[in-house]
């Protein structure tokens, strides 16, 4: 059976529907599977900032995997909950809300690159011209979803936190526009994937290491927090005034999709950040088309993470004698806990050395659908070394992710909660004009320095 | 052959949440199908390439225009039973039927006049953003453009005067 047959057998131009279908697939999982980690990780990285163990009660059969446990049975707990609708509010567009909260925290992902191309398929879900400017009408498009749950539950202290959220959220969208120009102005373009491009290469081609880059960094990276609605913006939400904010009448799955709606917009405004200031899918000093062509290489630097998931495993098999897990008694689940973790060290260093190995033997050069199904499907095109830039891309790129979620979350146990009023002086009085500035200093800049600062000045 | 159904789909929707926007008595849902028609509006210029105007239609006037609108609406707190009602045609009805009926008259005149045969289509670099980017800063419409920029200036510094007593 030939690769076009099976193409023809599928339908004629199925391949990109398909394609679109696993896309779209792709997209919403790859927001929905970090949720339940970033949960974790803000349970988790609040008790170590606030010197307590954290969640470590929930387990599978005694292994409680740090806490990560707890995550599932927030989900299950979350599900079987009854849905509680009170009576006084506007029902219609009270269940729309949540609805609306998370699907466009969902959507406005599909604009990121994960990679520079895969067989000459553009590797985001969505190559729509608007690029950023997609983005941007995204988030104030979430407006509506916290807007109509404070208005719909039909209570005081709901409405207030509906109303901070809206004007704390198209406050600080001009912030946040403004910043962008500064980038699409030294990238030449609105689309992501050339701005991934442009940092392509050395370090110092991010544009968060140049000086209007910088500014406009922390003028994004300050408005994405007041657009997510965290700490310490989070003032629609503020327990100790409003009781619980917008999300206060909601209970069950509805709570639910509100809380992961902001996670999920974490992990939006984290990617577009990494990909607007840092770099996006690249490797610092590396291009893809380099990745490509030392395929086998990359392959074989896996292994050099062999030595140190060893010792993380002999770290977990030493965990055995530690007084908590003495005290024991005999056949206590939880006994099992060091076997596991040596089980996933030692897992993961075979994989790696799985990993070196296929380098040493040269496999990625040569994996077409040919070799990966022994001849079944006649299709000679090699796509190893496009597999192992996108993998390494979409690696690179989820590192990136979750360093700026998890600044989020370092932030939220760090820093108090502004004032009303100082959040609008902050947005509207000092970011603001800030901005503005920027964006005259950016084009200044890009009129200075048309290829960048290093190579007018001859040094690169 | 897709685009065709989805072009019509969405400007049924369009149609729909446009007299929506008019027939509904709670002014919140009024101003909630206006947005859908913008929304259904946008889809439209997408599917028509005008890619630029789709994402400007909803970061503007769905995002930030109709937000103030609903913005407003909840502040005052109307709610079923103290909706709006217009039952009595006043000056202002008149007005707005005087102005309905030069707009139906300016539309049916625009409509008599459509050429016999299809224009060509555009070629697909047609409403990109590089292209409306260049039409308005290097082409033609560089002065229009910042007469509109420095008009829009003076109205918001105006509103700022008029609504605050001290500056």
């Amino acid at each position: 059976m030939s690769f076009d047959d099976l193409v023809s057998w599928l339908g004629d131009g199925a391949i990109p529907y398909y394609l679109a279908l696993a896309k779209c697939v792709f997209a919403v999982l790859f927001v929905m599977q970090l949720v339940p980690v970033l949960i974790w990780a803000e349970r988790k990285g609040a008790a170590y900032i606030q010197d307590r163990p954290g969640p470590n009660r929930a387990h599978i059969m005694g292994i409680r995997a740090g806490g990560l446990v707890h995550t599932l049975n927030d989900v299950v707990k979350l599900v079987m909950k009854e849905d509680i609708i009170p009576g006084h509010v506007e029902k219609r567009y009270w269940a729309a809300a949540p609805v609306i909260a998370m699907s466009v925290a969902l959507m406005t992902w599909i604009v990121v690159p994960f990679g520079d191309n895969f067989l000459g398929y553009q590797l985001k879900v969505s190559d729509i011209d608007g690029g950023l400017l997609f983005v941007l009408a995204g988030t104030s498009i979430g407006v509506y979803g916290v807007m109509l749950a404070g208005w719909a539950s039909n209570n005081k202290f709901s409405l207030l936190g509906g109303l901070r959220a809206s004007a704390q959220m198209v406050s600080y969208e001009l912030s946040m526009g403004l910043s962008a120009v500064v980038v699409f102005l030294m990238a030449g373009s609105v689309s992501l994937s050339n701005i991934a491009e442009m940092q392509a290469g050395a370090i110092w081609n991010w544009t968060v290491f140049t000086p209007v880059g910088l500014l406009a960094f922390v003028l994004f990276w300050t408005a994405a927090f007041a657009e997510t609605n965290r700490t310490p913006f989070d003032l629609p939400e503020g327990e100790a005034e409003l009781v619980g904010g917008y999300h206060t009448e909601y209970s069950s799955l509805r709570f639910a999709l509100f809380f992961m709606g902001e996670y999920a917009n974490m992990i939006v405004a984290a990617s577009v950040t990494a990909t607007l200031f840092f770099g996006g899918y690249n490797v610092p000093f590396v291009t893809p088309d380099m990745l490509r062509e030392h395929s086998d290489g990359v392959l074989i630097a896996a292994g050099a993470a062999i030595p140190l998931l060893v010792v993380f495993a002999v770290v977990a098999w030493k965990r055995r004698e530690r007084p908590f897990y003495q005290a024991l008694p005999a056949g206590d689940a939880r006994l099992k806990e060091p076997m596991f973790f040596v089980a996933v060290w030692l897992g993961a260093a075979g994989a790696c050395a799985a990993l070196a190995v296929a380098g040493l033997l040269g496999v990625s050069q040569q994996l077409s659908l040919n070799t990966l199904t022994f001849g079944w499907l006649e299709n000679a095109t090699v796509f190893g070394p496009d597999l192992v830039a996108a993998v390494v891309g979409i690696t690179v790129l989820i590192a990136k992710v979750l360093f700026g979620c998890w600044f989020f979350i370092w932030v939220r146990w760090t820093v108090p909660r502004f004032r009303y009023d100082q959040l609008m002086d902050l947005g509207w009085k000092r970011m603001l004009p800030l901005a503005l500035a920027n964006v005259l200093a950016a084009g200044i800049w890009v009129a200075l320095f048309p290829n960048g600062l290093l190579e007018t000045l001859g040094l690169k | 052959m897709f685009e065709a159904v989805f072009f019509y789909l969405f400007s049924l929707f369009a149609i729909v949440s446009g007299v929506g926007v008019v027939t509904m008595r709670n002014p919140i849902a009024s101003a909630l199908s206006l947005v859908i028609c913008f929304f259904f509006l946008a889809a439209d210029y997408a599917l028509l390439g005008a890619h630029f105007v789709a994402v400007i239609q909803i970061l503007v006037y769905a995002g930030a225009i109709m937000v103030l609108f609903i913005f407003v609406i909840m502040l005052l707190n109307l709610r079923h039973g103290d909706h709006l009602t217009f039952n009595d045609i006043g000056p202002r009805g008149v007005v707005g039927m005087a102005t309905a009926g030069l707009f139906a008259i300016g539309l049916f005149t625009a409509l008599g006049q459509l050429p016999e045969t299809l224009p060509a289509p555009v070629g697909a670099e047609y409403g990109t953003i590089a292209m409306i980017g260049r039409a308005l800063f290097e082409g033609p419409y560089l002065l229009p453009f910042e007469t509109v920029s420095a008009l829009l200036t003076v109205a918001v510094v105006g509103a700022v005067v008029l609504a605050k007593k001290e500056i």
